[in-house]
């Protein structure tokens, strides 16, 4: 009788962990890059491949860093967030456009409206790495020092905005 | 109207399965016969409510009504008729539906052959079967209803996910539904037989076809999704240790152990408590599968939306259902018995061990992909548990049990002398042992695990051919009237495990010799992989129904010769806006040659990724030579109802 009890304790035990894993979220990684500064780098802007853009030229602003592609499905679930913010003229957007042909990108953004101050294109994904691009969409909070204040992975949503990116972005506004 | 009519067919069937998961049961406790004669009539009842309800969602998709919610997020107007059928089990709702229809067929087949099972144990199967059936519609008409309107109607849908946009979606998830399901049965047949505290020979002969079907259609599951990922995902791997394919193994490695058990308990009443364990364990393990897949715990590809009120569901149905059957267990496993005693050396100690070895390796696979999750919940951090943690615990667990599939159907019954399964075995051990070096130094690349794979699969190859031979060796009137006179469940299980050694050597053969290039190819450009010349020839547009496609060509040449063509495509859903890559794939006995295209670069040029996967097609070969024997073994006279009703208990084999 007692043996036999094992499996039972065990699939308890399980079932314990299971039920505290409905209320985890799998998909939120914390990233190594909060605190620290925003990773350098100089790319060619999406609308004028001409000039280039670092994240130093930000600096002494709150600004929030946001990586899409036109081939990206969720993508398009957070855009029209995204002009819309842009309208509201909160906090400035920038965009990069990750692993993207320009054409397309520029059709996209034609098609949706575009909501950033510019963007820049990681063709090769190669700054993607740099900031530990873990899945598109990403957006960053950089503060008015280019460190990195907060990662959100996934689009950004109504609920993301509202509760953790622009009481962030009010406060290190007002720093 | 018509969806309003599946939906009030759901909630008839739910009352018919509440009925059929009481009165039968408590009938069979109390010996009155009118009750558990309900069993049958309410199976046939709650097979037609559901499959109408289907059929009602079916034509729902057909008659692209996107005023049904389902069915505006799954389809499109522009969708295949076969997707659109298909995507009735695209997303979570459906996919339900088909799980309860799928229960329901297996609950009707059960109760129409088993005309030579006892009453009471034919109730109490049954009853069991309603009552899973219950937890199901209950989910389905409290937080997943399938004929949920929209209000106003979508003017058309979202379009079913493209990944499922394939002649795979319509085959591998009822086969794998099949599969899962079919284990309930083996669950409820050792439910009945706790409740009844009668386990005996007859009634492991009973419950083993039904778990042998249900194994083969596990394996075929399997099979078509691993070879789906193989040729949709576009980079040639077969197999990735997702959460969701490893909630589909565990069951297939339990199921495994629970076919050898139950042929222990019928041959020699011996494992008996071991045999229901493993029938509970197979079935809540297919229980977690959905639970995993559904409740969102676990990032997979397989992942549909979460909601945390259908997470808080099953993981309550599961709690009901394997937390009362394990502590019913733990209550009556002891009026089962345990059976009669064997030998250290004896057939049934090497069954034993091989069970163990599989059901440590379920276990094995159960810890990798909870294991995240666990650190998760006690706050130690996330991880993520990758193919490495696989291969590294797998291998060492299947390697022993791959051994004993040569050793066990040689070893006799009860007990076996060591010294003369030595000398039976030595020509099967030389040979592998020295084809396990040979091979390897002829093709050009020896490593322990190219070693120890063709060991195995050649060691499984001489051992069967050594028990092959000796059985036919041994028959009077010649080889034919041997054959004829083996059984087919012996045939099945020489076919199997011939299926195991194919399996394992075209694993061991594409892991060490496989070889790739990523290349930039301008049209006209020529790579070289393996010997073979590929030449590209630039991509066209062309136009599906619902997608625009680059369709490219690469001319396989060697020496000079045209071999084959490739065509691999990349294609844009355009209501999704998600691209696919279609790989093109040339499939052959000795090697696959792959290429797929990657994205287009400036100037024409394509980045193109060629693969050269030296006999990845006996991988697939392997399973379902495994479920061929399955179906062999079904075959066998033993299990035909006409001999049933007259066998004894006593097993003739």
């Amino acid at each position: 009788m007692k043996r036999a009890l094992i499996p039972f304790v065990i699939f308890i035990i399980m079932a314990g962990f299971l039920f505290k894993g409905l209320f985890l979220n799998p998909r939120e990684v914390p990233s190594p890059l909060v605190g620290k500064p925003a990773p350098a780098f100089s790319l060619p802007q999406l609308d004028q491949p001409g000039k280039t853009f670092a994240p130093k030229d930000m600096l002494g602003q709150v600004w929030l860093f946001n990586v899409w592609a036109s081939w990206c499905g969720a993508c398009r679930d957070e855009h029209p967030l995204l002009v819309e913010l842009a309208q509201s003229g909160v906090v400035p957007v920038v965009g990069m456009d990750y692993k993207d042909t320009a054409s397309e990108a520029k059709r996209w953004l034609n098609e949706r409206g575009n909501p950033y101050l510019l963007s820049v294109v990681d063709a090769d994904g190669r700054v993607g790495i740099d900031y530990g691009v873990y899945g598109v969409p990403e957006t960053y909070v950089i503060d008015k020092a280019g460190v990195i204040a907060y990662k959100q992975i996934g689009p950004v949503t109504l609920a993301s905005l509202r509760d953790d990116i622009l009481p962030l972005v009010k406060r290190l506004q007002a720093q | 109207m018509i969806p309003e009519i599946g939906h009030f067919s759901l909630i008839l069937a739910l009352l018919v399965a509440l009925t059929l998961g009481s009165f039968p049961i408590i009938g069979a406790a109390r010996g009155n016969t009118v009750w558990m004669g309900l069993a049958k009539p309410l199976s046939a009842l709650q097979f037609a409510l559901v499959a109408f309800s289907f059929l009602c969602l079916a034509y729902a998709f057909a008659s692209k009504d996107y005023s049904v919610v389902y069915v505006a997020n799954n389809s499109n107007s522009q969708l295949p008729l076969p997707f659109r059928i298909a995507a009735v089990w695209g997303g979570h709702e459906g996919s339900l539906l088909l799980w309860a229809l799928i229960l329901s067929v297996w609950t009707v087949a059960v109760s129409l052959f088993s005309k030579h099972i006892p009453d009471a144990m034919r109730a109490r199967i049954l009853g069991v079967m309603g009552l899973i059936s219950v937890g199901f519609l209950l989910f389905m008409l409290m937080v997943s209803n399938p004929f949920e309107r929209l209000m106003p109607a979508a003017l058309d849908g979202r379009d079913l996910n493209p990944l499922l946009q394939d002649p795979g979606m319509i085959f591998h998830p009822p086969m794998l539904y099949m599969g899962y399901v079919g284990f309930s049965v083996a669950f409820a047949f050792s439910i009945a037989a706790l409740l009844g505290g009668q386990l005996d020979a007859a009634w492991a002969r009973w419950s083993r076809p039904w778990t042998i079907m249900a194994w083969v259609f596990l394996t075929v599951g399997i099979m078509a999704g691993s070879n789906w990922a193989y040729y949709e995902l576009g980079w040639g791997g077969w197999w990735f240790w997702d959460a969701v394919e490893n909630a589909s193994f565990m069951p297939w490695l339990v199921g495994t152990a629970l076919i050898h058990s139950l042929a222990v308990t019928e041959k020699r009443g011996s494992f008996k408590a071991w045999t229901v364990l493993l029938a509970i364990c197979a079935f809540s393990l297919s229980l977690l599968g959905t639970f995993l897949v559904r409740s969102g715990v676990l990032t997979s590809v397989h992942a549909f939306a979460t909601d945390p009120r259908r997470g808080v569901f099953i993981l309550a149905f599961l709690v009901v259902v394997i937390g009362g059957s394990l502590l019913l267990f733990a209550w009556r496993a002891s009026t089962v018995g345990r059976g009669g005693k064997f030998d250290v050396v004896s057939r049934e100690s090497f069954l034993l061990a091989n069970n163990v070895l599989l059901a440590v390796a379920a276990l094995s696979v159960l810890l990798g992909t909870l294991y995240p999750l666990f650190l998760d919940a006690l706050n130690f951090g996330k991880i993520s548990v990758g193919p490495p943690y696989f291969d590294a615990v797998f291998a060492p667990l299947m390697a022993p049990a791959v051994f004993l599939m040569g050793v066990g159907p040689i070893a006799r019954w009860k007990d076996a002398a060591l010294p003369e399964l030595v000398v039976r075995l030595r020509w099967a051990l030389g040979i592998s042992a020295i084809t396990a070096i040979a091979l390897p130094l002829l093709l050009g690349n020896l490593t322990p695990m190219i070693g120890l794979g063709l060991f195995l699969a050649f060691w499984v190859f001489a051992s069967t051919a050594e028990l092959v031979y000796q059985r036919l060796h041994k028959a009077e009137g010649g080889w034919l009237a041997g054959i004829a006179a083996s059984s087919r469940s012996w045939w099945g299980m020489v076919i199997a495990h011939l299926g195991i050694a194919v399996f394992v050597l075209g694993v061991t053969v594409v892991k060490g010799y496989e070889s790739e290039i990523a290349v930039k190819m301008h049209p006209g450009d020529v790579a070289h992989l393996a010997g073979y010349d590929f030449r590209f020839d630039g991509v066209e547009s062309r136009n599906g129904p619902n997608y625009s496609a680059s369709h490219g060509q690469i001319q396989v040449s060697k020496n000079g010769v045209l071999r084959t063509v490739l065509e691999p495509e990349k294609r844009l859903y355009t209501v999704t806006n998600m691209p696919m890559s279609e790989a093109g794939i040339s499939p052959h006995l000795i090697h696959d040659l792959y290429a797929s295209l990657g994205e287009p670069l400036d100037g024409g040029a394509w980045s193109v990724r060629i693969y050269h996967k030296p006999m990845v097609e006996w991988i697939w070969f392997g399973c379902l030579m495994m479920a061929f024997g399955g179906l062999l073994a079904m075959a066998d006279k033993r299990y035909r109802l006409t001999k049933q009703a007259k066998a004894a208990s006593v097993s003739q084999g």
